[in-house]
């Protein structure tokens, strides 16, 4: 194995701490899901998979709550976008709340920002459904 | 301190994303990155990364590695290096920003992130590596 500059083990034990939190509740006939920390690529999935168990358990409108996510990745956008296809094929829907400073500009730049639904915060998403 | 030049290999996995991450971090704080900024690399690295473990590493498994060094006008360089497939995620076409949700797709849309924020990409093939370098600035750019 020849790696330029690279020596094996010279690094390493570090990790990036608390990932990932999801917590749902239901309110005005949605599901609110609020997510901290990170949706990365190894995050990703376990939030992909937390929304289509709420949709397999018949909930056809998602509030999206990202008042404490810290960061997103093409990762992230991927789960949202898939479970989205899914939701509108149902008649469902999916609205984002409380976006922070580098999410809200990864959705910017992404172009999320304009195929979505973005409220400034949760009772100005739920007011719309 | 970080004494540069300053290495890492390891197994090209999800596994060790974080530490991988956590590297180049390392090495970005070092030259006076802030905390955005920190967030902006993490992404970078993360998308490249990734497709490293995804696509290079797609038929058989095999190591990453990353060197951070400091260049002769003092700005911060990142290489990484595979030892994979021939990829060039630099090819990668934009993705549509304007399409709606159902003919949206996410690819390539991890490159344009990275496009947006460093200073500068390379790509090249040598003797059977990959090997992308990134000037990387500590200001942040967006996020």
């Amino acid at each position: 194995m020849r790696l330029p500059f690279c020596e094996e083990g010279v690094y390493g034990g570090l990790d990036r701490g608390e990932t990932m939190e999801i917590a749902t509740r239901k309110e005005s006939g949605a599901a609110v899901v609020s997510v901290k920390g990170r949706i990365d690529a190894v995050t990703a999935p376990e939030f992909e998979k937390g929304l289509l168990a709420l949709m397999a358990g018949g909930d056809s409108t998602l509030v999206l709550n990202f008042n404490g996510l810290e960061y997103i990745s093409s990762a992230g956008l991927r789960s949202i976008l898939s479970t989205a296809k899914q939701l509108k094929a149902k008649d469902g829907k999916m609205l984002f709340a409380g976006l922070q400073g580098p999410v809200k500009d990864v959705f910017k730049i992404s172009g999320f920002g304009s195929i979505f639904k973005i409220f400034d915060t949760e009772e100005e998403a739920l007011r719309q459904i | 301190m970080v004494q540069f030049p300053t290495n890492i290999r390891v197994q090209a996995r999800l596994d060790n994303l974080y530490t991988l991450l956590e590297f180049v971090a390392s090495c970005a704080k070092q030259q006076g990155a802030g905390e955005q900024r920190i967030r902006e690399i993490d992404l970078v690295m993360e998308e490249l990364l990734v497709n490293i473990f995804n696509y290079a590493y797609s038929e058989r498994p095999g190591d990453v590695g990353i060197a951070c060094r400091i260049d002769d006008a003092g700005r911060l360089l990142v290489e990484i290096a595979d030892e994979g497939v021939p990829f060039n995620i630099l090819t990668r076409d934009d993705p549509d920003c304007e399409a709606g949700i159902e003919e949206r797709t996410v690819g390539g849309l991890g490159i344009f992130f990275v496009k947006r924020l460093v200073q500068e990409i390379r790509y090249r093939r040598e003797g059977g590596r990959n090997i992308l370098t990134l000037t990387v600035d500590p200001a942040p750019v967006l996020l």
